[in-house]
């Protein structure tokens, strides 16, 4: 079952320039786990160094955030589109707190 | 690689930096991209959501909330980017990159600028010190993540 996963704009150039591809999934993380064995650059834009998906990076089923849902486990369907949405963070040097 | 903004699109971005000191503002830059060269036809101001810090929290932690607020920090609600993103292509716009603002301090990225960073997205810079706008700088990341380049910023 093949679910829609949108490419945000500054990922497309490590998902052969498209902006959507559909990967075979039940879960977010199976869908996840697909695209980046499918696009190997993508994986360090989207997960750190253990394997866990990146503090600034936000996955959406449809319209709502897997982190209120089932994280890497919720459930996807055919009808359902993966959103990947950066979070937009930054600021300013602090001296003496890391980063 | 350059950045063109239409000079009312820039105004706007240093009367905001003004506006929210001194806490940092921040904004996504909209227009279109023809290979290294980007043109910023609008620019939409957006709410720092670490003057939230409740919400802020849940979705990107500080590693010390007593030192880090909306005064050092700006993270953008990515509902409120969703929202701007579909809005945009609808009518035929891209999402070029983010703008934000250093209080009293210079219109460089930091580390912390870095690690959170995007690859292709325009970092827009805005250095506000007293309340006065200062410079606008703009900056990419490389594609190994190590460092941001400087980006040529013009008015079309």
């Amino acid at each position: 079952m093949a679910v829609k996963v949108v490419i945000p704009t500054p990922l497309r150039q490590f998902a052969g320039k498209k902006d959507s591809v559909d990967i075979d999934a039940r879960t977010v993380g199976e869908a996840l786990a697909g695209l980046t064995l499918q696009f190997g650059d993508l994986r360090k834009h989207l997960f750190n160094e253990e394997g866990k998906l990146r503090s600034f990076v936000n996955v959406y089923v449809n319209d709502e955030d897997i982190r209120f849902l089932q994280k890497d486990q919720t459930p996807v369907k055919e009808s359902d589109v993966i959103s990947i949405v950066p979070s937009i963070a930054g600021g300013l040097m602090i001296c003496c707190i890391c980063s | 690689m350059a950045i063109n903004f239409k000079p009312d699109e820039l105004k706007s971005i240093r009367a905001h930096g003004a506006r929210d000191y001194p806490s940092e503002c921040c904004g996504i830059l909209l227009g279109h991209a023809d290979g290294e060269c980007k043109e910023v036809f609008e620019v939409v101001p957006l709410r720092n959501l670490r003057h939230d810090p409740t919400r802020a929290q849940e979705l990107l932690p500080v590693h010390d909330p007593s030192r880090e607020s909306e005064k050092n920090r700006f993270l953008i609600d990515p509902e409120d980017q969703l929202r701007v993103e579909k809005d945009s292509r609808q009518r035929g716009l891209d999402v070029l990159g983010y703008y934000h603002s250093h209080p009293d301090h210079p219109a460089r990225p930091s580390n912390y600028d870095r690690e959170h960073a995007w690859p292709w997205y325009s970092y827009v810079i805005l250095s506000v010190e007293q309340g006065e706008p200062k410079d606008v700088t703009s900056w990419v990341l490389s594609l190994d993540r190590l460092r941001f380049e400087a980006e040529d910023l013009k008015l079309l």
